[in-house]
C-alpha cells in the first residue's frame, strides 16, 4: 500500500511490520515520533509488543539488551544526545552478539547546543561493532528497518538505522508499505540458539581474562565481516520479494567518471541532481552514495572509484584536529592499491547548515581542479562556512 | 521466625573467587536456595560479577547476565517484559552491590520500580565500593575509612550519614521492602521467598560485611554481621502498603562500639565521635521503636 509518510513514521511502521516484541526508546528531537508513533500502535492493539516507558537512553538500551538476551526482537530509537548516553551499552550489546535494531536520526552533538541535522552523532559511534547503513529517502528507511532486522538474527549483531535528521525524519514522502504477511514470509519470527532460559542456565556477559578476551573480539569482527556478504544476501531477496534493492552503495553515472563525489545519506539525493546537470555540460561527473559504512566496503569500494581522476568525499562530520572519518575510510582502502584517484574532503552542512546547489557545485569544481592539475592542494575544506563569523 | 530450611541445592557453585568470609558470595549462595531453579538473574559490574564468571567458567547455575556497572534494573525491566512475551512465568532477580544501587545504578532503579515490573532488586552492601578497591559510596556509614575518605590530619574518614536506601525505594509505592542480613539468615530466606511471590517490585537491601574492605579477620564476617544488628546499627525491618515493621528485635541492644572495635575502618575513630555514633544509631533505632532492653 501507497502511504505519505515522513522518516520518523516510515521507521516506526518498519518497526510494527517486523512484529518487535520489545520496544524500549527515549524521546529526543528529531526523533521522538517514531517513539510517538510506536506507543500509538500499542496503544490502539494494532501492534501486540511490550512499550517500556524508561527514564533514559541508557536504561532504553539495557532494557533491549535484556529482552534480546532472554529471546524477544527489541528495537529502540534514537538520536544525537541520547546515542551518546547509550554509548557505554552500544558496545555491550554488540560485544554480546544480541541482535537488536535501532534507527538513528542523524542529529548534531552539543555545544553548542544544536537540534539540526549532522552525522557527528552515528559516525562518532562507528566502532561501536553496530553494522550501520545510512539512507537517501523515507522509503529507503523502511526497508532499511526490515532488512536490518533479518541481517542482524543471520550474523548476531546489532544494526544501526541513520537517517537525517528533519531533512528525513520530518519530510513526507510517498512511501510503499508492504503487506504484513509479504513481510512475515522474509523476516521469520526470532527464536536464538542462546537465551536466558532456566530450562538450559547460560551465563551472558562474563569476564574476558586476557586469555581470551582477543579471541571474542576477533570472532566478533569476523561476524561483522561477514555481514557485508550477508547484507547483499538479504537485500537480494528483499529485492526479489519487494522489488526494491540496495546493495552496499549505489553507484550513480560512475561508469566514465573522471571526478566522483563520495556522500551517505539525503545528500545523496541532492547530489544526484547535481550530477544532471553538470553532466548535461558534458563534465564527466558520478556519485557514489555509501549505504554500508560499517563494515566498510573498501575493496567495493576501491573497485568503483579506482577509475575515477579525483574523489570529492562529502560528509557531515568531522574528526576534530584532522578531516572526516569518511575521508580517513576511503583513503586506508586505497592505501595498498596501485591505481588511485586524488581525495578531497569537504565537511559541509554541519548544524543543520543548508546544503545549496551551488556548495556542490563548488566541491565539483575543487575536485575537477585538482583532478586536472594532478594536485590536491588543500586535503580538507569547509563548505559553506561563513568567513565574516570565524575572522 | 523457626530453624532455616533450604535447599541443598547449590544454584551459586563453590569455587568462584571471592574473597574468604565475603558475605555477599554468602547473600547470593541463600537468596538462590530461596528462588530456587525457575529464575533469571542480571546482575551489575562488582565484585559479585567479577569474582563468579572468568570466562569460561560460571560459579552460576541458573541464567545470568550481566551488561554494566549501572543498569542491572533495566536489564531486569527487559528481561521481565520479554518473559511476559513470551508468556513465561518467571521473576527475575537483580543483583547490585551498593554502589551499582544507590549511586550510579539509582535513576535505572527509580526508573523500573516506578514502571512496576515484577522483578526482585537485592542491593548487597558492603558500604563501599570493593572491587575497585574501597572507595566510598552513599551508604558508607560516617566516619568510615576508605580510600577516597582517607583518614589525615584534618579529615576523618566519610563525613556525610548512611544514604536511606530503602525509605528511597520506598517512596515508589512498591508491595514490598526489607532489610536484612547474612547474620540473620533465615530472616534473609523468609524475605526473600516473600518477595518472589509478591507481584510486581520488590527491593531486599541486605547487608554484607566485607573482610577486605572493612579490614577485619574474615572469621568474623558473621559475628559483624550480627553485631550491627544486635547494636541496632542495621536494623531489620520490612515495609508492606506504608507500613514498616521490625522482623527482629534484639533480645538486648549492645553499644555501638562493640561493633565498631572489630574493624579497621573504624580504628581512628575517638571516644567522642564512637559517643556521637551511638547517638546516631540511637535515634534510628528510636523511630522503629527498639529501645535498650
Ligand atoms: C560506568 C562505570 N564506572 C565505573 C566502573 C568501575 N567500577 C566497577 S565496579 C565498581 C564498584 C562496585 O561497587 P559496588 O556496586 O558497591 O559493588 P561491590 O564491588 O562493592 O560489590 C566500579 C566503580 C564501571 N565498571 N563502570
Ligand atoms: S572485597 Fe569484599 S565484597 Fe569483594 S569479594 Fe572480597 S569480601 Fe567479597
Amino acid at each position: 500500500m501507497r502511504r505519505v509518510l515522513n522518516g520518523n513514521e516510515a521507521a516506526a511502521m518498519a518497526a510494527k511490520l517486523a512484529r518487535v516484541q520489545v520496544i524500549s526508546a527515549y524521546p529526543i528531537t528529531p526523533q521522538t515520533v517514531v517513539v510517538e508513533t510506536l506507543a500509538k500502535f500499542v496503544a490502539d492493539g494494532e501492534l501486540d509488543a511490550e512499550f517500556v516507558k524508561v527514564e533514559s537512553e541508557h536504561s532504553a538500551l539495557s532494557v533491549c539488551l535484556g529482552a534480546s538476551a532472554t529471546g524477544a526482537r527489541a528495537f529502540t530509537a534514537t538520536s544525537s544526545q541520547g546515542l551518546m548516553l547509550m554509548s557505554e551499552i552500544l558496545y555491550v550489546v554488540s560485544g554480546m552478539r544480541l541482535p537488536i535494531v535501532m534507527t538513528n536520526a542523524n542529529r548534531s552533538l552539543s555545544a553548542p547546543l544544536s537540534i539540526w541535522n549532522d552525522q557527528q552523532d552515528s559516525m562518532a559511534v562507528r566502532d561501536s561493532g553496530w553494522v550501520q547503513l545510512y539512507c537517501e529517502n523515507n522509503q529507503e528507511i523502511l526497508d532499511s528497518v526490515l532488512q536490518a532486522f533479518r541481517l542482524a538474527e543471520q550474523v548476531f549483531l546489532p544494526v544501526m538505522v541513520c537517517y537525517d535528521g528533519y531533512i528525513l525524519s520530518h519530510t513526507v514522502e510517498p512511501v510503499d508499505v508492504p503487506e504484513q504477511d509479504e513481510v512475515d514470509s522474509f523476516l521469520p519470527p526470532y527464536s536464538p540458539k542462546f537465551k536466558l532460559d532456566p530450562e538450559h542456565p547460560i551465563t551472558m556477559g562474563a569476564v574476558g581474562v586476557p586469555e581470551v578476551y582477543q579471541e571474542f573480539r576477533y570472532q566478533q569482527h569476523e561476524a561483522t565481516e561477514l555481514a557485508k556478504k550477508k547484507l547483499v544476501e538479504v537485500d537480494e531477496e528483499f529485492g526479489k520479494r519487494f522489488g526494491r534493492k540496495y546493495g552496499m552503495m549505489e553507484e550513480y553515472r560512475t561508469d566514465d567518471a573522471d571526478i566522483i563525489l563520495l556522500t551517505m545519506g539525503s545528500l545523496a539525493g541532492t547530489i544526484k541532481e547535481v550530477v544532471d546537470r553538470w553532466r548535461g555540460r558534458g563534465e564527466k561527473v558520478g556519485l557514489v552514495k555509501l549505504r554500508l559504512y560499517r563494515p566498510f566496503p573498501a575493496e567495493e569500494l576501491a573497485e568503483v572509484l579506482m577509475g575515477a581522476k579525483a574523489v570529492g568525499v562529502v560528509e557531515k562530520d568531522i574528526s576534530m584536529g584532522w578531516v572526516g572519518a569518511l575521508y580517513t575510510d576511503v583513503v586506508a582502502a586505497f592505501a595498498n592499491v596501485k591505481r588511485r584517484p586524488l581525495f578531497l574532503d569537504f565537511v559541509m552542512g554541519l548544524g543543520g547548515r543548508d546544503v545549496k546547489f551551488s556548495d556542490l557545485d563548488e566541491v565539483i569544481e575543487i575536485t575537477s581542479g585538482a583532478a586536472s592539475s594532478g594536485e590536491v592542494g588543500k586535503v580538507l575544506h569547509w563548505i559553506g562556512l561563513d568567513v565574516e563569523k570565524v575572522r | 521466625m523457626g530453624g532455616l530450611e533450604l535447599k541443598e541445592e547449590e544454584f551459586f557453585a563453590q569455587g568462584h573467587r571471592a574473597c574468604a568470609g565475603c558475605a555477599e558470595a554468602l547473600a547470593i549462595r541463600l537468596a538462590l536456595k530461596a528462588t530456587g531453579k525457575n529464575v533469571i538473574v542480571a546482575e551489575a559490574t562488582g565484585c559479585m560479577e567479577v569474582v563468579s564468571t572468568p570466562y569460561p567458567q560460571t560459579a552460576w547455575k541458573v541464567p545470568w547476565i550481566h551488561g554494566a556497572f549501572e543498569n542491572a534494573a533495566a536489564i531486569a525491566s527487559g528481561i521481565e517484559v520479554a518473559l511476559k512475551v513470551l508468556g513465561k512465568d518467571i521473576k527475575p532477580v537483580a543483583f547490585a552491590g551498593d554502589g551499582g544501587t544507590a549511586d550510579i545504578g539509582l535513576q535505572a532503579l527509580s526508573g523500573a520500580l516506578e514502571r512496576g515490573h515484577n522483578f526482585l532488586y537485592i542491593c548487597l552492601d558492603n558500604e563501599a565500593y570493593m572491587n575497585t578497591g574501597i572507595q566510598r559510596s552513599g551508604t558508607t556509614p560516617f566516619t568510615a575509612w576508605t580510600t577516597t575518605t582517607p583518614v589525615g590530619r584534618v579529615k576523618r574518614g566519610e563525613d556525610r550519614s548512611k544514604k536511606d536506601m530503602p525509605a528511597i525505594v520506598a517512596a515508589h509505592h512498591v508491595p514490598y521492602v526489607a532489610t536484612a542480613s547474612v547474620g540473620y539468615p533465615w530472616d534473609y530466606v523468609e524475605k526473600v521467598k516473600k518477595a518472589m511471590e509478591i507481584n510486581g517490585p520488590c527491593y531486599i537491601h541486605v547487608h554484607c560485611p566485607c573482610p577486605t574492605g572493612w579490614r577485619y579477620d574474615p572469621k568474623l564476617t558473621i559475628k559483624l554481621a550480627r553485631l550491627a544488628v544486635d547494636t541496632g546499627a542495621w536494623i531489620l525491618y520490612e515495609m508492606e502498603g506504608g507500613k514498616i515493621r521490625v522482623t527482629f528485635k534484639p533480645e538486648k541492644r549492645r553499644p555501638v562500639r562493640e561493633y565498631l572495635k572489630l574493624q579497621g575502618r573504624f580504628a581512628h575513630l575517638s571516644e567522642t565521635e564512637i559517643d556521637e555514633i551511638q547517638r546516631e544509631v540511637d535515634s534510628n533505632c528510636r523511630k522503629l521503636g527498639i529501645g535498650w532492653y
